[in-house]
């Protein structure tokens, strides 16, 4: 059921589910942007509608509203090891059809692979609902429509921007109970059909080896300046590094500390006695796409890429990764061929 | 027949040229940019009046040759447009923009291209520079002001009376940094190395931090920005000339835009106070050298309210 309703009205809602929920959404920081008189867009606690930056794409996603930046997993006091304290607090996201797919992505990550799941990850995810954003219209580098992620139907809610208004959809019982008295109207959310770029994925099946080593990963390895921000932007990058800290004053004292990590970033291959491998930029990303595209497919059978968009929007070297998706695509079909 | 008075004919922006007949009308554009409809104006002036050229000066002005001193008057009504275009829509005082530019002593506001197109820049400084041109425009002591975004300082602001130096103004939120050290590695071999990491996190060292924004541009996380505050580095009485010549030195970290402003309006009053008025004209930084730089320090510091983060020089040795 769908309903329209004023945005001073929403925000009572707001206000009232903020008592159950920790509300984010994509927030506009003002002067928060790389360059100077430039914002940012990220995921932040909203407490009213007119905080969600809805017109512009966000420049980072919102997985780390369920993966923080930095997270502590345990202190530690003298002998002892105590968890930071966890409130049972739900949580209540606006986000996009893509960002709704890329949870998905790495929920395989963080809950189903292998026999451990991560409780810090799933405590949160357990309590999230979300509010599908709905995109009219494409943004410049998305390539959602390729992916298949431009729809969902895995949404509490589903919701349109006006000025002054909002037009949501109440899927989720508690909010259809919610909206009761408010005036019914149609309405489902919007998405693309289209992009202005289509990428093709690469057949897992002829993708091989040969790959490896061709000679394309070396015009990354000019171009990447190995930054990071396609990994950090990335909604279904989840790589963390663990470390100990111990704390100056008393060393005794301390913290098990994990912040994210990206493959594309120094660092990430460092081994115990100092060996690294992937040390060119080139093979990093040969590493990431083929992640992105073919490992991830091949454990646990749907593409990681979903196609947001956000490493083009942001990569400071102009490295499309839609079309070196395109390329790998027009690499495995040549080698097809030459096989015939 | 010429009979010219030579000092009216400076201060209206003409020049006394090694050519007798001649001289050469020079064109204020504050903080170095304009649109391109004026061209035409100054095509016209150069191709009728003028021998065709026209020349692009070291402050970011255009300089008409080989004008007739007959013509001057008409060139006045000419270049009246640009006048009109570039200084009082921005707030300059000009009574009569017919009778051409009523004063040349303080020179154009120069400025780089600023953050309206670099990466590197803290701020608009176009925009900077035609504030302070309506503040400080038209006054015939010689001033030169410029303002550039960064350190880097494109447009020489240490080579100026006073020169605006951009800061970021940085902010770091532990959060949201995942410890790549990519600020701190180009700290190091880009800037200063002011940044360390300290158990996963990045320590600044404010003492020696000059707020270039490197670490803003580097960051892959934002875990730097600016803050929405602007600061400047006000850097002062540095010159080119036969004496002396020298670089100029900081005299605040982390002044407002205001203060700034103040503080050169402030140095026109001390100028009036101690300028050796035998010269034709005197630099400011001469009249410094001559006064001391705590003379000039209590003059320019003149009912000005300094943002808590800046810092005063106490002493300059130039």
């Amino acid at each position: 059921m769908s309903y329209e309703i004023t945005n001073i009205k929403f925000n009572s809602y707001l206000e009232k589910w903020s008592r159950d929920y920790e509300i984010y959404g994509p927030v506009k920081i003002s002067a928060g942007g790389r360059f100077s008189d430039t914002d940012n867009i990220r995921y932040e606690k909203i407490k009213k509608v007119e905080d969600i930056e809805y017109k512009e794409k966000s420049i980072f996603s919102a997985k780390e509203v369920l993966f923080p930046v930095t997270e502590t997993l345990f202190n530690i006091q003298e002998e002892q090891l105590n968890e930071p304290v966890y409130d049972k607090k739900k949580y209540l996201v606006f986000l996009r059809a893509c960002d709704i797919h890329a949870i998905d992505r790495i929920d395989y990550i963080f809950l189903k692979n292998g026999i451990y799941t991560d409780p810090y990850y799933k405590r949160r995810r357990e309590a999230i609902k979300y509010i599908l954003i709905g995109c009219k219209e494409s943004f410049e580098n998305c390539f959602c429509a390729s992916m298949g992620t431009n729809k969902t139907d895995n949404y509490s809610m589903g919701i349109k921007f006006f000025d002054d208004k909002v037009h949501i959809e109440a899927k989720d019982p508690i909010f259809q109970e919610e909206f009761k008295e408010e005036i019914e109207i149609e309405f489902t959310p919007d998405y693309v059909l289209e992009n202005y770029y289509n990428v093709t994925i690469p057949s897992v099946e002829k993708l091989d080896f040969s790959l490896f080593n061709d000679e394309m990963w070396k015009d990354y390895a000019m171009r990447c300046i190995s930054c990071g921000r396609c990994n950090f932007s990335c909604p279904t990058c989840s790589c963390f590094t663990t470390s100990d800290i111990y704390y100056k004053e008393n060393p005794n004292n301390g913290e098990r500390r994990r912040v994210w990590a990206g493959c594309q970033v120094d660092k990430f291959t460092d081994m115990a006695g100092g060996h690294s491998f992937r040390t060119d930029y080139g093979s990093r990303m040969r590493f990431k796409t083929m992640h992105k595209v073919y490992d991830f497919k091949k454990r646990f059978g749907e593409i990681m890429c979903v196609g947001c968009g956000r490493c083009d929007d942001r990569c400071p070297e102009y490295i499309s990764f839609a079309r070196c998706i395109n390329l790998v695509s027009e690499k495995v079909n040549e080698d097809h061929e030459e096989v015939k | 027949m010429l009979d010219l008075n030579t000092k009216k004919i400076k201060k209206n922006a003409f020049r006394i040229t090694k050519q007798r007949d001649k001289t050469s009308i020079r064109v204020r554009i504050p903080g170095g940019q304009l649109p391109a409809e004026i061209i035409p104006t100054l095509y016209e002036i150069a191709t009728k009046y003028g021998d065709g050229k026209l020349h692009i000066t070291s402050r970011q002005g255009f300089e008409i040759t080989g004008i007739n001193f007959e013509n001057m008057k008409k060139i006045n009504e000419l270049i009246s447009p640009v006048i009109e275009k570039l200084e009082l829509p921005y707030g300059v005082q000009i009574d009569n923009p017919k009778e051409g530019y009523p004063a040349s002593g303080t020179r154009n506001i120069s400025a780089c291209i600023g953050n309206r197109v670099c990466p590197y820049a803290n701020y608009n400084t176009t925009e900077l520079a035609r504030r302070i041109e309506a503040a400080v425009f038209p006054h015939d002591h010689h001033f030169k002001i410029a303002t550039t975004g960064c350190p880097n300082d494109c447009i020489k602001a240490h080579m100026q009376d006073f020169g605006i130096i951009g800061m970021a103004n940085v902010k770091y939120d532990p959060y949201y940094c995942v410890g790549c050290e990519a600020c701190v590695k180009n700290c190091k071999k880009r800037v200063v190395g002011a940044l360390e990491m300290v158990e996963g996190k990045v320590v600044r060292n404010e003492a020696i931090c000059i707020e270039c924004g490197e670490c803003v541009l580097t960051c892959p996380m934002q875990a730097w920005s600016r803050k929405e505050e602007k600061l400047y580095k006000l850097v002062i009485m540095g010159r080119t000339g036969k004496k002396g010549p020298r670089l100029a030195q900081t005299f605040i970290q982390g002044a407002d835009e205001a203060s700034i402003i103040k503080i050169i309006q402030n140095t026109y009053g001390y100028v009036d106070e101690y300028i050796d008025r035998t010269l034709p004209k005197e630099h400011v930084g001469y009249i410094v050298d001559r006064t001391g730089y705590q003379e000039f320090k209590k003059w320019a510091l003149k009912d000005v309210k300094l943002p808590k983060e800046a810092k005063v020089a106490e002493y300059i040795y130039w």
